[in-house]
């Protein structure tokens, strides 16, 4: 009687398969820490950070957007409004808005409503638009922190 | 309050504040952290004495 052979070629593909099957799981569940900590992170720069008690990180964000944010209105930056029309216009209020509490505060003290034309002026208005920018940078490694993603 | 920076310390202080939050970003270790933020102030003021240099050989 002839014995059944198997069949090698099929072994990797089966294997493959069942570990598809298997792994429902994703590699780095949604946890509500990984929504609730970059929402914090945007709103107060290095809160994310705080939140996931990485107290050295965050206070060294939290120092650097902020410095950059209050640096950027003492050279008289421009603060943009959402309703600038003009796509740079556009673009410079999605910078603005990346500091989150800090615009919404200038926005309410009427900080950075100035249109002055010097070369300070417009490096203050990259420094705002950079330190909202940055702020997004750190929003997003809050979120990767509390995935579990980075250490 | 008006704060009036040079071109030069307005670029040193960017090229500080940005590199401080890149290395804590983009790198997990401490060590690799402060090592990747003094490359990435380094390149940045490496990049103003540059572009610097550029622009006075354009002007001659």
């Amino acid at each position: 009687m002839a014995k059944p052979i198997a069949n090698t070629k099929d072994k990797p593909k089966n294997a493959a398969a069942a570990a598809t099957i298997t792994k429902t799981e994703p590699d780095y569940p949604l946890t509500t820490m990984a929504i609730v900590a970059p929402i914090v992170g945007w709103l107060i720069p290095g809160g994310g950070h705080f939140l996931l008690k990485r107290y050295g990180r965050g206070a060294l964000l939290f120092i650097s957007v902020v410095a950059m944010f209050l640096i950027g209105l003492g050279m008289q930056g421009r603060i943009y409004q959402p309703n600038g029309g003009d796509i740079l216009d556009i673009l410079g209020f999605v910078g603005d808005v990346g500091s989150g509490a800090l615009y919404i505060l200038a926005r309410i003290m009427d900080w950075g409503d100035v249109m002055a034309a010097n070369a300070a002026a417009d490096y203050g208005k990259t420094f705002l638009i950079v330190a909202g920018l940055l702020n997004f940078i750190a929003a997003a490694d809050a979120h990767h922190i509390a995935l579990g993603k980075k250490p | 309050m008006t704060l009036a920076l040079s071109h030069f310390s307005a670029a040193v202080v960017f090229a500080l504040f940005a590199s401080v939050v890149f290395g804590i970003t983009q790198r997990n270790s401490t060590l690799e952290q402060v090592k990747y933020g003094l490359y990435c102030f380094a390149l940045f003021v490496g990049g103003v004495f540059v572009a610097g240099w550029v622009m006075a050989l354009i002007r001659r």
